[in-house]
């Protein structure tokens, strides 16, 4: 039996920051807002960033990301966005959308639909990563911080990025043992000073340093590292091995883009930003009229540029719509842009802005 | 054989910001300016985009500006020691040191996130920025205000010969065993 389709102006994909952020400019503009998140809890991987954010105050700096969490959930119900939890949008096709509600299915009309699924954990594969105790340092994360399991007490962390160093750091608080911290790269990925942080607790960061193999009966009891070459290749000779229960991974993230495909986005190949990114414009528009972008899927950065996203992306479609004037949403975009390109200067910034600038360029 | 070496030595100076570097950047004082008493200490060498120790400092002693990737430039003049840029640091990278504490004392301010806290007239290990224990200190204050944010400051008192060393202590939880 077919079912009436369900109708809303603006139809938001992930609850995270950008989703949220997203959903509280539109719904404060006036556009009728619906927003689907598969998980039981809005937020994203906000609630577990108990670290405080960086930035200036107009991005929350100073501020612990859960926090910022509640704010936005705070400000989503004030305003009025319908929030559809545990749901999962299984597809698009022109302005619509699919979602699953336990066994309930339906189709969604949509005027606008953004998209903001964010981004996965990469893989390493190398023998024993299947055991049990090897995983994403994400996945560690929100199990220590959000349900408030500890998944191992002597850990070996891989990747130095600004992930791998915060939850390294964040495994100390809970009380864990952080062996090393391995780089593949002969520098650190991530900012000196959480870097420095580990160091100052006694946690070796080595660099052209990777893992070999994880062994375990079970589950994870050890693990090989080993110096690498100029070739990232390993060293003969220079394998050690740490007994450990816990193997994090944070090789970087890759935009979750899958809904982008189907619906028939064009998209470019940009490494700094994680992979396969949608083409979109400076009003985070795709190369589909009705389809926007924010967040990591839009091309992998952080929590703070992700919100930077979402606002903008929904003050577009507000304007888009006809609930703000042009010059009205013009000027506030503006607005907007700045913050966004005040987060993507310097040595760390710099990188994302070009690959962003070439993402738009591409759009033509 | 070199390679070997280098990755068997756990403690090679990766992440540690080295003291060259750190003394001309424009958030040190000067070893002058640390003579004269509490001043902070800012350790942050690279350009990322953050500014909330320019947001907090009430005497406008520190400057980031725009754009807000400049490093934090200190005026030590203007500098009262209040230490309400230490716990708002994202990269916990501002300590406070005062080498007038007495005589041949120091009192080291830094933030430490870990649990459990020391208390007030504890005897703790002064760590160095590699976490290798200098000497033993003594914890003189002990501050979680709420407007911290759960970031606790203390205070411990060095031999002052250690005040361009000691950035904390050993944490009294080492993890597992």
């Amino acid at each position: 039996m077919a079912k009436e389709n369900l109708a809303c102006e603006l139809a938001i994909i992930g609850g995270g920051p950008a989703g949220l952020a997203a959903a509280i400019e539109a719904a404060k503009a006036g556009v009728r807002v619906s927003l689907f998140d598969e998980n039981e809890k809005p937020g994203g991987q906000l609630f577990k960033q108990i670290h405080k954010f960086f930035g200036s105050k107009e991005h929350q700096a100073g501020i612990r990301g859960h926090d910022i969490g509640y704010q936005l959930l705070n400000e989503c119900q004030k305003v009025g966005v319908d929030t559809r939890l545990n749901t999962v949008v299984w597809g698009i096709e022109d302005n619509k959308i699919g979602i699953v509600n336990g066994r309930t299915s339906r189709i969604v009309d949509a005027k606008r639909i953004i998209v903001a699924t964010g981004a996965s954990e990469n893989p390493l594969s190398v023998p024993g990563w299947t055991l049990p105790g090897v995983m994403g340092a994400g996945a560690a994360q929100t199990m220590m911080n959000v349900h408030r399991v500890l998944p191992g007490t002597k850990v070996l962390m891989v990747g130095s990025g600004n992930v791998g160093l915060i939850v390294s750091y964040q495994l100390l608080l809970a009380g864990a043992e952080v062996l090393a911290v391995v780089e593949a790269l002969p520098k650190i990925g991530g900012y000196v000073v959480h870097a420095a942080k580990l160091r100052r607790a006694g946690v070796p960061i080595l660099t052209s340093t990777s893992i070999l193999e994880a062994r375990g009966k079970e589950a994870v009891e050890e693990a090989t590292i080993c110096s690498l070459d100029n070739n990232l290749s390993p060293i003969k000779g220079c394998e050690r091995t740490l007994k450990v229960d816990l193997i994090c991974l944070a090789v970087g993230l890759s935009p979750l883009a899958e809904l982008c495909w189907m619906a028939g986005c064009k998209f470019k190949h940009l490494p700094e930003l994680g992979g396969f990114v949608p083409i979109h414009d400076e009003n985070m528009r795709t190369t589909l009229s009705y389809l926007y972008l924010a967040g990591d899927v839009a091309g992998v950065e952080e929590a703070s540029s992700a919100m930077e996203e979402g606002k903008l992306a929904g003050v577009s479609v507000a304007g888009e719509l006809g609930y703000l004037k042009k010059d009205e949403a013009e000027e506030e975009k503006d607005r907007i842009r700045k913050r966004l390109s005040s987060l993507r200067l310097g040595p760390f910034g710099d990188m994302r802005a070009k690959a962003k600038l070439e993402l738009m360029r591409a759009r033509g | 054989m070199k390679e070997k070496a280098h990755l068997l030595d756990l403690s090679q100076d990766t992440g540690i910001i080295p003291e060259e570097e750190l003394e001309t950047s424009p958030g040190y004082p000067s070893k002058a300016d640390l003579k004269k008493g509490s001043v902070v200490v800012i350790e942050c060498t690279e350009e990322v985009p953050c500014d909330p120790c320019e947001t907090v400092c009430k005497g406008g002693a520190i400057v980031v500006g725009e754009p807000i990737t400049n490093l934090p430039r200190l005026d030590p003049e203007k500098c009262n020691g209040c230490g309400l840029c230490i716990p708002i640091c994202p990269g916990l990278a501002i300590f406070l040191v005062d080498a007038t504490y007495s005589e041949d004392e120091a009192a080291i301010s830094f933030p430490h996130e870990y649990l459990p806290l020391p208390k007030e007239s504890d005897e703790v290990e002064a760590v160095n920025r590699k976490g290798r224990i200098v000497c033993k200190g003594k914890v003189i204050k002990v501050r979680s205000p709420k407007s911290y944010n759960h970031t606790p400051v203390l205070t411990i008192v060095v031999p002052k010969k250690h005040i361009h060393e000691v950035r904390g202590i050993r944490r009294l939880n080492k993890g597992a065993k």
